[in-house]
């Protein structure tokens, strides 16, 4: 325990606590002497015209619980941290409380999720028993993005459809689990300048092939996206999952498909985070959790690419 | 003609006391509602849960529990040392200094301005405001013992005293901050040692400014409605230097299993349940101070009032130490119990007291008889209802999220997901509402009752009497 510069701060604390509880000890003696001869059973103190005090003897049974408190006190000082670094016959520390009952749980659940990790994804998938353990899992560890129901949110991936960031196969689900992703779409903003974002948006819209947007903007912006954005989204604006950039041409959006959200994607640019859950969670439950995941999204019809580096 | 009594202060400080009393708690009937509906905040930020329950907590703890103090300790300083106020001016500016902090946090904690210290939250330029009129009030109470015409100090200033003295250090110390803005500042602890810091001001904020205060005006109010003498001098001795010396420790019960090392969560918890005796003091010294006057209980709802809450008192002093015991704590901690307990004292103990002192004070400072006994008895019964209403439901909603928390299945996982022990607490956050409901229009039977009686009262100035000694 290094809380303390000196050994002077120990004794800083031993001794207010002792003296403390000794004081209040001797406090409660010296009150609890029987009246001596002749005193009064009032104070013989008047304020404000009426205002008087007896002077009853403290209740036994108060006096009593008072010790004990004390008593308890000092039992527990003996037993447990609290003078300083003295640690306390017991050798308890919150720490040591937190491993023990950590390893009771692995000793007690390990074996079941150990089996699941021996087993492919698929067929861990496939199991009812497993994937409602997964869901669980979920439900305590993921929601708070992915929501309750795991379609996401603004900004956060949908993980019921068939639309992968970062590779949909189940490798790459457990891999994006463990290992977490860093998506980040760069600002263009000062590059582009306001019209040239206009019209990279506009472009953009119009790969989805859904809307009716501006189509000398759209030509415009087709030949900046060639220069600048190619290298992540390729040439026909269909992403690239080794580096978790989005497919632009399925209608499918992270951060909005408005006009205006897709602007300030391309201005201000855009950072996702997909926390690493390796040493928070333990490889098996997360394969676990990977499983789950894999089972709530339709197979996709075409192979999705996985990433080289997003193979175990 | 002899000199009179300053209580003109009183006056203002009683009425404030009222006014505040009925905003702090309206606001807090609305956050409660806001948690059983939350499309309540109607999506305007300055209605959001966020911003107005730091507004609730600081009209009810430093506007009207302020108020009382501040009216009460005036005017029971002056009359247990038959002397005037030390500084009329000085009183003065203490009253116009504080409405005006209570202004100013009224209009910042809205518009979202916070340090973000719990009980604490108000800016560095508020901050020193308080801090002046804290000053102002410590020498115009201290001047005044000082200058008292009876030898001994009564019970009550001990209290009065000890409040005074330990809040300003508190507020001090919790608040020491960098500015970087006029409304933004950053506190110049970090980590651990700003939570350690922040805990040892809000028990304390709790442990003098909600309990030493209050039993201040427990020692007057309660031997003077009941015409009855304090029960214990050696137990006032006893129990004062036990909760003034025992309560600066009992902060990190407040940090159990967090990264507060070992050690000082150790002396937190040992020091809570130490407090146990000193807090049940004055309890005692409370209720037995009616040994002999029980059946004057059954006439005076004014006297009930000021009973039941010396018994909430004594209850919420018993369930704290329970819930500082490391075990307890790792149920009750985070869940809705600790709302529960600090309402039970909140309502029950400080907010009942404060209640029975202005039926008390505010007639004799108008010069009038209360407008109608009978309302009061009313007043009485809406309250008691409120706060059971309010304490048991949230002591069952407490005590279901703690379970719920820590319910596993089978294979290890947790069997619920936060959000279904959100769901759980609906019932609970209605009748919470319900109870809050009670509470406040007791409030406003209290506010129409006090209006009969002074409007258009001619207060007359009150000449000290010499000491009976």
């Amino acid at each position: 325990m290094t809380d303390f510069t000196s050994g002077f701060w120990t004794w800083f604390i031993i001794i207010p606590t002792l003296a403390g509880i000794v004081g209040l000890f001797w406090l409660n003696r010296w009150m609890a002497a029987p009246r001596r001869k002749g005193e009064e059973e009032t104070t013989g103190h008047v304020w404000d015209e009426d205002l008087r005090e007896l002077n009853n003897p403290l209740p036994r049974w108060w006096l009593n619980l008072f010790y004990l408190t004390l008593v308890f006190g000092l039992v527990y000082l003996v037993l447990y941290p609290g003078l300083g670094t003295v640690a306390g016959v017991l050798g308890w520390t919150q720490q040591g409380q937190y491993e023990k009952e950590i390893a009771q749980a692995d000793k007690r659940y390990g074996a079941l999720y150990e089996k699941y990790l021996s087993q492919d994804l698929r067929v861990v998938a496939a199991n009812a028993e497993a994937t409602k353990t997964g869901e669980r899992l979920f439900v305590n560890y993921c929601t708070g993005c992915h929501g309750s129901d795991a379609r996401g949110g603004p900004g956060f991936p949908n993980l019921r459809d068939s639309d992968w960031l970062w590779g949909g196969t189940p490798e790459a689900i457990e891999a994006t689990i463990l290992n977490g992703r860093q998506g980040a779409m760069p600002a263009w903003g000062a590059v582009l300048g306001r019209e040239g974002v206009h019209s990279v948006a506009e472009y953009v819209l119009s790969l989805s092939g859904k809307r009716t947007v501006n189509q000398t903007a759209a030509a415009a912006g087709k030949q900046k996206f060639q220069q600048l954005c190619v290298a992540c989204h390729g040439p026909e604006g269909k992403g690239n999952t080794a580096v978790g950039a989005p497919n632009l041409t399925d209608d499918v959006w992270l951060y909005g498909g408005t006009q205006q959200a897709v602007m300030e994607s391309i201005e201000k640019g855009r950072r996702g985070q997909m926390p690493a859950h390796r040493d928070f969670l333990g490889e098996a439950k997360v394969h676990v959790v990977a499983a789950y995941v894999y089972s709530l999204s339709p197979p996709p019809a075409p192979a999705p690419k996985v990433a080289a580096s997003s193979k175990p | 003609m002899a000199e009179a009594y300053n209580d003109r202060v009183v006056r203002q400080f009683a009425v404030m006391t009222v006014v505040w009393g009925l905003v702090g708690m309206l606001v807090g009937v609305l956050i409660a509602a806001q948690m059983a509906w939350p499309a309540l905040n109607f999506d305007i930020p300055w209605l959001t849960f966020s911003r107005l329950r730091p507004l609730h907590t600081n009209a009810v703890i430093f506007a009207f529990g302020g108020c009382a103090l501040f009216a009460t300790s005036y005017y029971v300083v002056q009359r247990t040392c038959h002397a005037r106020l030390y500084s009329d001016k000085l009183a003065a500016f203490t009253f116009w200094g504080w409405q005006a902090v209570i202004v100013a946090a009224a209009i910042t904690l809205p518009l979202g301005i916070t340090s973000s210290k719990e009980y604490a939250e108000l800016e560095w330029p508020i901050d020193i405001l308080i801090t002046l009129v804290w000053v102002g009030y410590a020498i115009v109470f201290f001047g005044t013992l000082a200058k008292r015409k009876v030898a001994h100090i009564y019970v009550a200033n001990w209290f009065f005293g000890a409040f005074i003295l330990a809040i300003a250090v508190l507020h001090v110390f919790n608040n020491l901050e960098v500015p970087v803005s006029w409304t933004k500042s950053y506190s110049i602890y970090a980590g651990v040692q700003d939570a350690m810091m922040q805990w040892w001001y809000g028990h304390n904020a709790v442990g003098f400014f909600l309990t030493a205060g209050f039993l201040g005006i427990m020692y007057y109010f309660i031997p003077k409605q009941a015409e009855r003498p304090v029960y214990s001098y050696r137990l006032s001795v006893v129990h004062f230097w036990g909760l003034v010396f025992t309560y600066i420790w009992a902060g990190p019960h407040h940090l159990h299993y967090t990264a507060l090392p070992d050690w000082a969560q150790s002396l937190g918890m040992v020091f809570s349940l130490i407090l146990l005796a000193p807090s049940w003091g004055g309890m005692i010294n409370g209720i037995m101070t009616l040994s002999g006057a029980w059946q004057k209980l059954r006439t005076d709802p004014i006297l009930k009032f000021l009973v039941v809450s010396v018994s909430f008192y004594g209850m919420a002093t018993f369930e704290g130490p329970m819930m500082s015991i490391k075990t307890v704590n790792a149920l009750s901690h985070y869940t809705d119990w600790t709302i529960g307990h600090v309402h039970a004292g909140a309502l029950g103990w400080v907010a009942m007291i404060s209640i029975g002192a202005m039926y008390f004070l505010i007639p004799r400072l108008f010069n009038r008889k209360l407008y109608s006994l009978k309302l009061v008895e009313t007043h009485f019964w809406v309250a008691t209802v409120g706060i059971v209403l309010y304490i048991a439901a949230m002591w069952i909603a407490g005590v279901m999220q703690g379970l719920m928390w820590r319910a596993v299945n089978a294979d290890g996982t947790l069997t619920y997901s936060f959000v279904e022990s959100v769901q759980a607490m609906y019932p609970f956050y209605i009748v919470r509402t319900l109870g809050g409901v009670c509470f406040f229009a007791g409030m406003v039977i209290m506010a129409y009752n006090l209006w009969r009686t002074v409007v258009g009262a001619q207060p007359v100035a009150v000449a000290i009497p010499a000491p009976a000694q």
